[in-house]
Order: C-alpha cells, then structure tokens, then sequence
C-alpha cells in the first residue's frame, strides 16, 4: 500500500505527540436513569481527581468529544453539552463522529491541536447511551454507520456485516466457531477482573456455542454488549507533562485511514485495509514493530473483529488470527495480551465511548495501575479502534513516559 | 439503454432502473470503471463524463449471512439470508436471497437477481428492491 499521511518531514519518528496525564473511565453497563452528560460527568470527575495538580478550569484549553447517535436521546449538539456538565464552559468543544471509532478520531482530532502548538492541555473523551432503547432500536440505531441504500435497505444489520466477514474467513483460512469463541471467553475472563466492566462473569466455550443465533456465524456471545458509558484523557504537551504527573504516558504514534462505506464495495472481505493503513502509519510514526507491542486494546465489536485485528495489526500472518486466539497468547498470560480491560466484548461497547476507554485501558497498563488485569513491565502499548464495518480505523501507539 | 440516456447518474435513478427490472450502471468515459451504484464523479479518474450500461443479473455468492435479530422493518422477515452477489462483469452487490432453503445456500453457488414491486410504504424512500434466487 503506497500513502503516507505526508507527516514524515516533521521527523516525528518516536518522538512523543502528546502525552496522557491522567484518564477517566465511568462504570460500563446499564446505567438506569442516567443520561449521557451526567455519565461523562463521572469520568471528567475520575481524571480530575486523578490528577490533583491539574486545575481543570484554568488549564483545560478545548475539549473533543467522540459521541455517535443523537437518536438514543434525541439530544445532538454533544460537545457544549458534556463540556458544560464537566464544567468546562466556555471553552470550545466540538463533537466527532466516525461511528464506533468516534472517540478513536477525537483522539486524533486532539493530538492534532496538541502538536500545532495551539493548546497545552485538552480534555478528549466519548460517550453513549444506549440501554433506553429496545434491542431492535439499537440495531437500527447502529446500522446507520453502514450504507443505507445497500446494505441497510437489503436488511443488512451490523452484526450481519461481521457476520459476512466471518463466514468470509470460515471459508477462505478454515477459521472455526470454536476459535472465533475462545475470543469471547479470553475477554469475559478479563472483564470478569475488571470492576468497571458491564459484564463482569466468566463464560465457557460451549455457552458461547450454543448461545442463541444473532447473524449466523455469530451467535449472542459472538456478540459486543448494549452499553452506556463514557470515558475520557487529559492530553498535555510532552514538554509540560510533568508539571501534572511524574507517570505520564506518551502518544508515539498515531494512524487513521477511510474505506468505502459499503463492505460490498471491497476486494476482500477478510481484512480491513483502512486498519492495515493506520497501523502502518502509526508503527512508523512511533518507530516501533507489532512484535514491540506489550499490551494492545483491539476493537472486537464482533469475535471475527478481534481475530481479524490480529492479522491487520500484524500479530500473526493472514488466515492465522483464528490460530492465534485458540493458542492463549493473547490471553492475561501469554506473551501478547489483548483486550485486558475485556474489551467490547465484555467491559461493553458504548460505542462513541470506546476509542478512548481503550486508551484508558492502556494508561493503566503502563503506569501499573491495572491491578489484577496488569500486564508485567508492559512499557508499549496500543489501541485499535474501527468504525462501521471499517470504513474507519484509529490506531494509536503508546509509551510509557 | 438509450431510454435512460439522458438521466442523472444517481443512486434514485439506479432505483428507477431496477424498477424497470434492469440492473445498470454508469461507465466512465474517460477509464471505463464501472459503478454500481453510479456516481456523479469518477472515484478512480475524477472524470465526470458517464454512459449507462445495462448489466448481467447473474453471478456467484462470495459471502453470505442468516440474519436472525433484525430492525423493525425486517422483524418479520426473520430468519432471511443477505449475500454479496459478484455479478458476471465482476461488479458486487449485496441482496437478499430467496426461493433456497437456509441451509442449502453456499459460497459459490450461481444466483440470479429478481425484482420486487415497489414496497408500498410511506415517506423516503419510494426504491423497489431486487433480490436473489438461485439460477
């Protein structure tokens, strides 16, 4: 693949971006009564306690805010609003919207007014509500990120758009139901760790299996969860990160690519080319190889989503990722582990909200602050982050300071 | 095609088209891609000048799905396959498949493309679907 997002003559090779001062996470689940500001209230007040030395107020220069439907609440206009119950008025605030990537690309968004030199420090973070509707409004809700006059319009959902890519890669590798549920039970048992996950108990291989049928090949536990959540960063310049914490962590590397919007549209329905893109970008960004990577949060929307990321990420060759899930590598104790938070998968999927609870994930992970889930001594670590059936894909690489 | 000649390279149009049964496309002028759907502007060349062409509505399933949990407007229809259909000059559409048991649909069988009248709902949009039956 030829393109280059034209940053190389900044020399930008390893150097940190920006830097991560502190992070907060709400509770993932089914949050009764509470609506999408108030969620993200409980992770601005996670990162501000944090980070005592920081005075939101007066240091906080802008806020991005990754947020994807307006039809949950029948509220738009997200960035005033959450920057208001974060008490962060009057500075600018800006909602993007990439689909389930919407907090992947405010990520960028913010990294781009770190590096220009115009803001020292920015609040990034994303939020959805999602558990006020029933199972079939989400649905409908959610396939809005797909084409509308050909896949929507011919009933395609979105686990069906994975679930063409799943049997897609049955077909081409030989990939199993059987790998595609070890996935799910690796996440569960890290969510099982993680006191902050929406679903937070261990499942098996046969449940999984026999779970009842979303979009065959994917059955229920193939499946991410229904979530309301928010989360959120605290971005500095690497310059003056210490004057907020002596544990910051740096952004080495930073990649976005697009595709079609359509999945139908494109040569190979076994990998996302738009994630291979970002990756490559922000490897050679960051300087760093996928054999570097300690720790990595990788979007498995779908059980077929993470095994697909393992070989877009460059984890494993192509056709290997089913391989690689059924090994236990990937697992809390084995040499490359993904997903430790437990992923969409099982922490939840409040979808304007992951990009940046992936990185949350990884700031705990390299300031060891991960507690049972901690990964020993991981020193690099990355997140991915797709929106839609990949029309985009966020990838970030991360150091520790 | 020359009854269409004269027509907008749109997504509408295409619509219009399939209601007349016909699955066509816009051919670029200046490199000769195909789009299906048509588009006003030429994603390989940026040319603008088109042609109509009338295609195939035969072709082989590259993938396919059994959608069991659907929106609203599907529910009732549960459980229904969507497949991606490469039509004969390569060009891929997605679409139902019907008139084949569940079970018996299978990467690479032929399927040809059949039509719908259009859905008798209200409000945007009035687009007849096509579907896919086996050959």
């Amino acid at each position: 693949m030829v393109f280059s997002q034209g940053w190389d003559k900044f020399n930008l090779k390893g150097k940190p971006l920006a830097s991560i001062v502190s992070a907060g996470l709400s509770k993932f689940g089914k949050l009764e009564g509470l609506y999408a500001r108030e969620i993200f209230a409980q992770a601005a007040e996670e990162a501000y306690e944090r980070c005592p030395r920081l005075d939101p107020k007066k240091d906080i220069k802008a806020l991005f805010i990754g947020h994807m439907g307006e039809s949950y609440e029948h509220q738009g206009h997200t960035g005033a609003t959450v920057a208001d119950w974060a008490g962060l008025l009057p500075i600018p605030a800006v909602r993007m919207e990439a689909a389930c990537s919407s907090s992947g690309a405010a990520l960028r968004a913010a990294i781009y007014a770190i590096v220009s030199g115009l803001c020292d420090v920015v609040m990034v973070g994303g939020v959805e509500k999602m558990t006020n509707r029933s199972t079939p409004e989400v649905t409908d809700f959610l396939a809005m990120a797909s084409d509308f006059p050909f896949e929507q319009w011919h009933g395609l959902t979105f686990p069906g758009l994975f679930a063409l890519m799943a049997t897609a890669h049955m077909h081409k590798y030989g990939t199993t139901e059987v790998q595609m549920a070890h996935v799910a039970v690796k996440n569960h048992y890290n969510g099982s760790l993680n006191p902050k996950a929406h679903m937070q108990k261990e499942i098996t291989i046969e449940q999984v299996l026999t779970s009842r049928v979303i979009a065959w090949p994917l059955k229920l536990f193939d499946c991410s969860l229904i979530s309301d959540g928010a989360s959120c960063l605290i971005l500095t310049r690497p310059e003056i990160a210490k004057r907020y914490t002596d544990t910051p962590v740096h952004i080495i590397g930073t990649g976005q690519a697009s595709d079609t919007i359509g999945l139908y549209e494109r040569d190979d329905f076994t990998t996302l080319k738009a994630a291979k893109i970002a990756a490559m970008e922000a490897y050679k960004m960051a300087g760093v190889k996928p054999e570097d990577i300690d720790v990595a949060e990788v979007h498995d929307c779908f059980t077929i989503a993470e095994i697909i990321a393992y070989e877009d990420l460059g984890f494993c060759k192509p056709g290997e990722g089913g391989r690689l899930a059924e090994s236990g590598e990937t697992t809390l104790k084995g040499g490359k582990p993904v997903n430790t938070s437990g992923g969409l998968k099982a922490k939840g999927h409040p979808v304007g909200a992951t990009g940046t609870a992936q990185a949350y994930e990884i700031f705990l992970q390299l300031t060891g602050q991960a507690d049972k889930r901690q990964v020993d001594d991981a020193e690099i670590g990355l997140t991915h982050n797709v929106g839609g059936s990949g029309a985009t894909a966020t990838v970030h690489i991360y150091k520790r300071g | 095609m020359k009854q269409v000649a004269e027509q907008a390279f749109t997504i509408e149009q295409f619509y219009k088209n399939i209601g007349q049964k016909k699955l066509t496309g816009g051919k670029c002028r200046k490199c000769g891609k195909i789009h299906v759907p048509p588009r006003p502007l030429c994603d390989k060349c940026l040319s603008m000048e088109f042609e109509w062409v009338e295609l195939p509505q035969a072709g082989k399933l590259l993938t396919y799905t059994v959608i069991h949990v659907a929106p609203p407007q599907f529910q009732s229809m549960v459980p229904y396959a969507v497949g991606i259909v490469q039509m004969e000059n390569g060009v891929k559409l997605p679409g139902i498949i019907k008139n084949i048991p569940l079970e018996k649909i299978r990467i690479g069988m032929s399927l040809k493309m059949e039509f719908e009248e259009t859905p008798q709902t209200q409000g945007w949009p009035q687009w007849p679907r096509y579907y896919f039956r086996p050959c």
